[in-house]
């Protein structure tokens, strides 16, 4: 008998953390990540739009890398660090990303702010980003329906100048 | 917009995740990167009774240099793809093309054994399976066996696996040699399946082509090499009269259909003008800067 049935999808422990914290909990197998840390854990930095991998607007990092926490199964995070973008800066002491984002007016409504951040954490971290086109190409997994990008993108090159200074 | 409800095992064996796979009797999904299942999965358009995740399984990421090959762990990420200097210095029409494939957040998830076993007719890792002749390693419970790329897919979203076999690894064979060659493709935004997409690679001799290897992608129901345009290549230079006749060949191998992104027309267009593109970016390549 499967799942189906309703007679067993047993439940998993699971020991996650998140912005440092440590959860330990039992979840069902079909939770979605970014529902377990909506839901479960009370972070709502963390949006859900199209809920299939295209809008980017739930981007988190799992162990340092961007990943959709849309198409990650809660059950499959176990043992990993999470970072969402409550971890990254406070409203007095908002980290560098950030801060260029504010800088720029990177942001209007704000719903594909949480993804476009972690993306852009993600995109500093492994790419040159030597040209705004490959700041675009690194952008083109996350939708934003209000700015047009060019002040996500001029956010963007403003953190990579300030990485590329800091590190000549 | 969520998976309806299933069970969920994580063996710690390839061999235990065969005998789970065979006794979900046809019910079970084998879950790798989930960067196409887990879409699957929300829609509801898959509703298995188990999800079998091979995360656990040790052994099954790496990637290594095997005398004139290079074999990748079937749970290997794009994202170590792109990033590995084995697959830059050896297989370079891979990691041109690795950056196509979709975006770094799912390129940090999605795996080479997920791809290849998804069968996208538009996605690159099938693409390139069929370019370098890989061999595509299976599981099953009565053993293990090889299948060439070629036969592997037959037809869009599905491949030859009888349904308890599980992908292990992947076995590219590293062309020589590797004097020109070039990805080319287009898509909608920037990490979309291909619109279409030629892989061209071809040695030298006497100054002139030879070897030549042709993939595409995006143009039929499943990646295809054109063997037709293989030969075409044969002997000529890389001047505007011999890319002109190379388009045309591919473009008489090819009968693509229209879908809601674009005509079949304009698809048959599109992969004639990138063959002529990736000729010449892959002759440029060939002949080295200028003396």
């Amino acid at each position: 008998m499967g799942a189906r049935g309703g007679a067993r999808a047993v439940k998993i422990d699971i020991v996650v953390t998140v912005n440092g914290r440590k959860y330990a909990t039992r979840v069902e197998p079909r939770l979605l990540l970014s529902d377990f840390i909506r839901d479960s854990i009370g972070l709502t930095g963390t949006h859900v739009g199209c809920e299939h991998g295209v809008c980017g607007a739930c981007t988190i990092l799992i162990n340092g890398d961007s990943v959709r926490s849309c198409l990650t199964l809660a059950v499959r995070a176990d043992g990993a660090d999470i970072v969402t973008v409550e971890g990254l800066g406070t409203p007095d002491e908002l980290n560098t990303i950030q801060t260029q984002f504010r800088e720029k007016h990177g942001l209007q409504c704000g719903f594909c702010t949480p993804g476009m951040l972690m993306t852009a954490i993600d995109l500093l971290n492994k790419y040159p980003l030597s040209s705004d086109a490959e700041i675009r190409e690194g952008l083109s997994g996350n939708l934003c329906r209000c700015t047009g990008y060019q002040n996500i993108v001029a956010a963007i090159r403003a953190a990579a100048d300030l990485r590329n200074g800091s590190t000549s | 917009m969520k998976p309806a409800a299933f069970d969920y095992i994580a063996p710690r064996s390839l061999e235990a995740a065969v005998a789970a796979l065979a006794a979900a009797n046809g019910d079970g999904k084998v879950l790798a990167g989930g960067q196409s299942l887990m879409p699957l999965l929300n829609f509801r358009m898959v509703r298995p009774a188990i999800v079998i995740d091979l995360m656990h399984i040790p052994g099954l990421s790496f990637i290594e240099l095997r005398g004139d090959r290079v074999a990748i762990g079937a749970m290997t990420r794009h994202a170590d793809l792109e990033f590995s200097d084995i697959v830059a210095a050896k297989l370079p029409v891979m990691a041109a093309a690795m950056r196509h494939v979709a975006h770094l957040a799912i390129r940090n998830k999605g795996t080479i054994g997920g791809s290849l076993s998804h069968a996208d007719p538009a996605a690159e890792l099938p693409m390139l399976a069929v370019f370098y002749g890989a061999t595509i390693k299976v599981q099953g419970p009565a053993g293990r066996r090889d299948i060439p790329a070629e036969d592997f897919f037959v037809s869009a979203l599905t491949n030859c696996l009888e349904p308890e076999e599980i992908v292990f690894e992947i076995e590219f064979p590293v062309l020589t040699p590797h004097a020109g060659w070039a990805f080319e493709e287009v898509a909608r935004r920037f990490g979309d399946f291909a619109l279409a997409s030629i892989a061209v690679s071809f040695g030298l001799a006497d100054r002139r082509i030879a070897d030549a290897r042709v993939a595409v992608m995006g143009v039929a129901d499943t990646p295809r090499r054109l063997r037709e345009a293989e030969a075409a290549l044969q002997g000529h230079q890389g001047d505007p009269e011999a890319a002109a006749e190379f388009a045309e060949v591919v473009r008489s191998c090819l009968t693509p259909e229209s879908d809601i992104h674009v005509s079949a027309e304009y698809r048959k267009n599109l992969i004639g003008a990138l063959a002529e593109k990736a000729l010449a970016t892959a002759w440029a390549r060939a002949a080295g800067p200028a003396p």
